[in-house]
């Protein structure tokens, strides 16, 4: 067990990942010698030279194709886009190749690729910089994406990106990466995909992802004070999601709440209550609540940023509700 | 041709100046957040070419905007207000520093992802023809953005269809930490112009006067029907990046030398007064010029000083004392953009 910071979690993964690995390279904007908008390339450049790290121009539909062509000859780009935002404009290479390829030569090309990228609300970078959009990535069947909200998970999860065949796309989140945490470099890690309990409790579910886990978790710290016991869900993957865990939460506690940092329209939270719903009905005492960000593009000013996505303070007044909210279930 | 005259473009490059140095300290002191991409260094390029600018011109830019918001005539106030996140800033709050957006003054924003401003100028280029109007676009990029597909495809489009784009590469040799031998196999950006049979030329953008003589030009050229028209401003930022930037990629020489670019006599009075920003910079050189063509003295330098001093002080103050936006005003704004008439449909009017 060593503690490290998000950010050099990722940074040990890649490392460990080129040294045994030599189809392993990395490209993107100032991965090289700048080491990467948050550290995660540092001193990979020096190690490895620069066909394995290398600094692209700002052309991200086509370094993102590089690595698509890359993959196709059996090499493992991993790819860092410098913000989620900026993968809008390799959307092509994501969704019409990588997506596609695997699938449409009737599974003769795979696809190892692995593109990294820093997500979510950080603060105040305006309504450009300021997006979560896996659900745009979620509704593309071919992809996989993971949302590490711990040091641990981004470094295994990391390093079993890699290791896929299959594109998967890794979502950090821009607010974590002077995180710290511990991280078990010799243990036997979860599944890529499991999602975990990370604070049980019997009188609801709370199913979160990526920072909404920190949210969630020091809400629920917040309720046990008034005895509300709620049960905090990471999800960890997003596409797939491991409902399993889920399922039996909700068949314990009979109530969910779903937490997420994206727009509430048509976001992650969106599919996770359907299919809750489809799935376990007739255990729910209560209908299925959604605490999400407002469907606002960012805005710039500090006050309206923190009033557009949830907060500890929203996620207890949620659950109260749903706790306390009275009459026969629906 | 007119004439300029030297000591507006130096007043408005000691207003650029001062207006960032302003943003810095705010920044340093917390009250500005998130990126601040700031401008030193290169305040002769929007100098030169926005002093050629037609109110009937419409300017597009990038995050590194302040300046060119400035001279465009946006008020100091309104534009350290936005970068307060302030209501009375010149997008209300909502944009912040990368996002300066003016429809008044056709100042058609600041753009956070690198490589938007050559479609904006596009379309604007297109309507301006469309209308048969004598109006130009002007459109602001940077060294590293002309590796987006965007670029290529916005130059090829433009000079297909002779739409009254100027555009304005401001070549500052980095793209973050990335230096442009690195990022791009033509280092020459205008040669890259000249593929798409667009009249380009390299400038030093050190030098005010070149600047301005250029793009008064070129915008002549486009005005007489010509098409659009390409100018590369060699230039170069003191700073980091943005302000989160330490710019360590940079050797101290190099920096050095840009500051130093053609020896200079000091001048008296601390102009500057941030470290990054010695003595010796393109402003410091056009200020030397002018005293020395005698469009100048120490008295009126430093009256002119004084009063841009004054300038930033008032604006800073006001701003800072500002409201905030609120939140349901804001929903209303957006709602207002959202209207959902059902035009044809049997509710339609
Ligand atoms: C599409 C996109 N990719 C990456 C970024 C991150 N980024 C912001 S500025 C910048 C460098 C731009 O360099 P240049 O165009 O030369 O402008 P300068 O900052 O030097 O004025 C990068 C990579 C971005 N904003 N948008
Ligand atoms: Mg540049």
């Amino acid at each position: 067990m060593t503690e490290m910071l998000y950010w050099q979690a990722l940074n040990r993964a890649l490392d460990e990942e080129m040294a045994q690995d030599e189809k392993v390279f990395l490209l993107g904007e100032d991965v090289g010698l700048y080491g990467g908008t948050y550290r995660v390339s540092e001193g990979l450049l020096a190690k490895y030279g620069e066909w394995r790290v290398r600094d692209t121009p700002i052309s991200e539909n086509s370094f993102t194709g590089l690595g698509v062509g890359a993959a196709m000859l059996g090499l493992r780009p991993v790819v860092e886009i410098m913000t989620i935002n900026f993968a809008l404009l390799a959307l092509d290479a994501l969704i019409n190749m990588a997506a596609k390829i695997p699938f449409m030569s009737g599974g003769q090309f795979s696809m190892g690729l692995t593109v990294r990228m820093p997500s979510g609300v950080a603060k105040q970078l305006g309504a450009q910089h300021s997006q979560r959009l896996e659900h745009t990535l979620m509704n593309v069947p071919g992809l996989r994406i993971l949302v590490p909200a711990t040091p641990q998970d981004a470094y295994w999860q990391l390093r079993q990106a890699i290791r896929s065949d299959d594109p998967i796309i890794v979502l950090e989140h821009e607010l974590l990466y002077f995180h710290k945490g511990e991280v078990a470099t010799n243990a036997t890690p979860l599944p890529i995909h499991a999602a975990v309990v990370r604070r049980p409790g019997r009188d609801l579910t709370c199913i979160a992802y990526s920072r909404m886990v920190e949210v969630a978790l020091a809400a629920a710290e917040e309720l046990a004070r008034e005895g509300i016991e709620m049960e905090v869900i990471d999800l960890r993957s997003l596409s797939p999601i491991d409902w399993e865990p889920c399922i039996q939460s909700v068949g314990r506690t009979h109530r969910a709440l779903v937490l997420e940092e994206d727009c509430r329209f048509a976001g992650a939270g969106a599919e996770i209550v359907a299919t809750l719903q489809e799935r376990c009905f007739y255990f729910l005492d209560r209908p299925i609540q959604r605490t999400a960000g407002l469907d606002l593009p960012t805005p710039f000013a500090a006050e309206l940023e923190a009033a557009t996505i949830p907060n500890v303070e929203r996620t207890c007044r949620s659950a109260r509700d749903l706790v306390k909210m009275s009459g026969a279930p629906l | 041709m007119h004439s300029v005259d030297p000591v507006f473009l130096l007043r408005q490059m000691l207003r650029a100046r001062a207006l960032e140095e302003t943003a810095a300290q705010e920044y340093a002191a917390g009250r500005i957040a998130g990126f601040l991409h700031l401008y030193p260094g290169e305040e002769a390029v929007a100098a030169g070419v926005l002093s050629c600018a037609e109110p009937g011109d419409y300017i597009v830019s990038t995050y590194r905007e302040h300046v060119h918001a400035l001279l465009r005539g946006i008020p100091a106030a309104a534009i350290f207000a936005e970068l307060l996140g302030k209501k009375t800033g010149v997008s209300g709050g909502m944009g912040g520093s990368m996002h300066l957006f003016d429809a008044e003054r056709r100042f058609l924003g600041g753009y956070a992802i690198v490589g938007e401003t050559f479609p904006i100028a596009l379309g604007a280029g297109y309507a301006v023809a469309y209308r048969q109007l004598p109006e130009a676009v002007i459109c602001f990029f940077g060294d590293g953005a002309v590796n987006q597909g965007t670029f290529h495809e916005s130059l090829n489009m433009a000079a297909l269809w002779r739409l009254p784009i100027l555009f304005v590469c401001e070549n500052n040799h980095y793209q973050i930490g990335t230096e442009i031998h690195r990022h791009s196999a033509v280092v020459e950006v205008y040669r890259r112009a000249c593929a798409y049979n667009i009249p380009a030329e390299r400038i030093n953008g050190m030098d005010v006067l070149a600047v301005q003589q250029a793009s008064e030009q070129a915008l002549a050229r486009i005005r007489a029907g010509d098409g659009p028209q390409f100018l590369e401003l060699e230039t170069y930022r003191y700073r980091g990046h943005s302000m989160a930037d330490p710019g360590a990629y940079r050797p101290a020489s190099e920096v050095q030398a840009y500051q130093r670019q053609d020896p200079i006599k000091e001048l008296e009075g601390e102009l500057s007064t941030q470290a990054n920003c010695p003595a010796g910079d393109c402003v410091r050189q056009f200020q030397e010029q002018c005293c020395a063509a005698g469009h100048l003295n120490s008295e009126r330098l430093q009256r002119l000083q004084d009063e841009i001093a004054e300038e930033m002080r008032i604006a800073l103050a006001e701003a800072q004392a500002a409201a905030a936006p609120n939140l349901t005003k804001v929903q209303e704004v957006f709602q207002k953009n959202h209207r959902f008439e059902d035009f044809f449909g049997r509710g339609a009017a």
